[in-house]
């Protein structure tokens, strides 16, 4: 079974994220970037069953501009067997990186699909829906655990009522939560070894794919600045504050 | 008015890379800084703090550094190591730096101290035999130069080496010996008739006792010890051939400093970060302690002075990769940056006011860390004299 894992170059976590001051995106130029954190959940989570014997090969994708290779490369460090960067600089929205996949799942013909639940840039959660339902597979999304039992994966989601499993039939698309695994660290001399692991450039025109956009973004503004808090003695005098605010 | 209008039109610079030198890096440099950043993170913050008040280096770190890469990371693939670059080797630095000194150190000792010299000047032997077990942190290695007598001035050294067959016997002391206590072998510099020369002395050959250092209030969370050596008898094939006289020790140190003068940068980055967001909060008359025109100059200027210790060693860095670095940089590097780091240190530790002085915050540890940074490796008034020497020509020592 070979196994396919989305990446998405995403503004490192870390970084406090600054408005551009026209409000038409946020600052990227000399951000830290890195992988999407559940995306590099979701390659932890194929090296284990690729190393558990249950995969043959892992292979990361990623849409974006040529600095993308920068996440690729660091997926292949973390030990996927080969990468694929789909080249565009254009930003990406779901339903086209959706179709970019669903292309390159009719290609290679991985087993299993597995990608990040939402990407921390903007939030969407729904490029492994609609990829889904675009190659009309099985979806498990939000998972927090994965077995692979041959031709059939059980995954358990974190729904609002504790915990459910389900079971689907492979091939299936899986996407990650935060708390299926911790990613390993890259350790430095794979680095240098994952230099000569294959990497495939495709440009996104070449697909064929629709890429037009279906959603226009407006504006951008930093949150509001919080408030400044105060101060109360005691219980009782809190619970008169919040009275006083008509919120209990 | 006008810079003011300015600003507030463009986005803000990163505080603690206000000239981007991480553009400079290339994306494997940047790999290795974000990977060891990550290990300093979630392994060395945690904990550093109580190792540090209870005086102990965290061993237990050691197989995840070896797994990660960091123990003689220049040194080729062939022997179990990365094969990094010079700049990835200080982004190492750096980062472990951030979290302790100590554990920079452990790195700098086992990697530029005892792996470099016995990759440079062993034998092909004496490299299979040590090399990739020292990479795996199985084989823990210490540098014995200095002595009581006088660490500045290295050659005059009592410690001596005498021919005997097959075998040499080593009679002697060191002091100040990082990973001293933990070795498993010493790398022993020594006087013999043929002038200083190495030799791998191993634990448990007979004569050779170590005696950890006690009642530091700096590298708290690091191994300082003593080495005796009574008519320890050592046979050739431990001696490395390849390197007579006292530039066999110094070269080792200019691979060491090199990387310790990327080390402080980490150091300085921590206390200034964590003095940034402290007066940026507190509240004093009325309004944030960064607010006043005082402390503001004192923040500028740990921004102006870790800008400048950035670009040495990146271009030291760039040097040391094409082959051309020359000590005497190293030098003025190590100088600075020492320099630079704890003076930042005892700065961020007063703007903290009393909760300075204790290890809840990182500025006071960091301070007491650097009292040896700046010490071991060159004291700075050594390094003062090489760059006098360098200009002048004349030597002053
Ligand atoms: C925590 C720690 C770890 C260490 N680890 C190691 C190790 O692993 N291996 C190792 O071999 N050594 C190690 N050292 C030793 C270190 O390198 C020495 O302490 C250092 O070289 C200074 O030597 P010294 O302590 O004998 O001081 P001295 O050389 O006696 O110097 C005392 C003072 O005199 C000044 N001075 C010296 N010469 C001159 C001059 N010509 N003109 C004006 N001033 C001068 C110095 O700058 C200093 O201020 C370590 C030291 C420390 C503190």
């Amino acid at each position: 079974m070979k196994i396919l894992v989305a990446l998405k170059r995403v503004v490192d976590y870390q970084v406090r994220v600054q408005v551009k001051p026209d409000g038409s995106g946020v600052a990227i130029d000399g951000v830290k970037m890195s992988i999407n954190p559940f995306d590099e959940i979701a390659l932890e989570e194929a090296l284990r069953i690729r190393d558990a014997g249950k995969a043959e090969e892992v292979i990361a994708v990623t849409i974006g501009p040529q600095q993308a290779m920068q996440q690729l490369d660091s997926g292949l460090a973390m030990g996927a067997n080969r990468g694929i960067l789909v080249k565009t600089d254009k930003a990406i929205q779901p339903l086209t990186a959706a179709r970019v996949l669903a292309q390159l799942v009719e290609k290679e013909q991985p087993g299993l699909v597995l990608l990040g639940k939402q990407a921390i840039d903007d939030d969407c959660n729904q490029t492994p829906q609609m990829l889904a339902a675009l190659l009309d597979r099985p979806q498990a999304t939000f998972a927090s655990k994965v077995e692979i039992d041959g031709q059939s994966a059980t995954v358990t989601r974190e729904v609002d009522a504790g915990l459910e499993t389900l079971s689907v039939d492979l091939p299936a698309v899986i996407s990650t939560d935060l708390r299926l695994n911790t990613p390993r660290f890259i350790k430095l001399p794979d680095i240098m070894k994952a230099k000569s692991k294959p990497r495939e450039v495709i440009e996104l025109d070449s697909l064929g794919v629709e890429s037009g956009d279906h959603l226009s973004y407006t504006r951008y503004e930093p949150p509001a600045q919080r408030q400044k808090g105060e101060m109360v003695a005691d219980v009782p005098a809190l619970v008169a504050a919040l009275q006083a605010k008509g919120l209990i | 008015m006008a810079e003011g209008s300015k600003a507030s039109s463009k986005v803000a610079l990163d505080p603690t890379d206000l000239y981007d030198t991480r553009s400079m890096l290339s994306d494997d440099e940047r790999m290795v800084q974000d990977s060891v950043a990550r290990f300093t993170d979630e392994r060395v913050l945690p904990i550093i703090g109580p190792c540090f008040d209870e005086g102990r280096f965290p061993a237990e770190l050691i197989p995840e550094i070896a797994e990660l890469g960091l123990l003689g990371s220049s040194l080729p693939t062939e022997y179990g190591c990365a094969g990094l670059n010079a700049v990835s080797y200080g982004l190492i630095c750096q980062e472990l730096e951030r979290g302790d000194s100590g554990i920079r150190s452990f790195v700098s000792v086992q990697s530029s101290l005892c792996m470099y010299p016995i990759y440079a000047f062993g034998s092909e032997e004496q490299r299979q035999r040590f090399l990739p077990g020292m990479a795996k942190g199985e084989i823990i290695g210490c540098f014995g130069l200095t002595e009581p007598h006088g660490g500045s001035d290295p050659g005059s050294m009592k410690t001596h080496a005498k021919r005997d067959g097959d075998d040499w016997i080593i009679n002697g002391a060191k002091m100040w010996i990082t990973n001293g206590g933990l070795a498993h072998v010493a790398i022993v510099w020594a006087m013999t008739e043929d002038g200083i020369q190495g030799f791998l002395v191993e634990r448990g050959m007979k004569g050779f006792v170590t005696k950890d250092i006690h009642r530091k209030m700096s590298l708290r969370a690091s191994v300082t010890s003593e080495l005796y050596f009574d008519d320890v008898r050592v046979p050739d094939a431990n001696r490395l051939p390849n390197v007579r006289g006292l530039k066999g020790p110094l070269s080792c140190l200019t691979q060491a400093r090199y990387g310790i003068t990327w080390g402080p940068i980490g150091a300085a980055i921590a206390c200034y970060t964590e003095v940034l967001e402290n007066t940026k909060t507190r509240m004093l008359f009325g309004k944030p302690l960064a607010a006043t025109q005082t402390v503001q100059r004192r923040l500028a200027e740990m921004a102006r002075r870790i800008t400048t210790a950035q670009l040495l060693s990146m271009q030291l860095g760039r040097l040391k990769d094409a082959g051309t670095m020359q000590p005497s940089q190293v030098s003025l590097a190590k100088w600075n940056n020492c320099r630079m780091a704890i003076d930042i240190a005892r700065d961020a530790r007063d703007l903290l006011g009393g909760a300075g002085i204790t290890t809840e915050y990182c500025p006071i540890r960091h301070q007491l860390n650097l009292e040896s940074v700046i010490t071991y490796e060159g004291t700075e008034t050594v390094h003062e004299l090489v760059i006098g020497r360098e200009v002048t020509g004349l030597n002053a020592f």
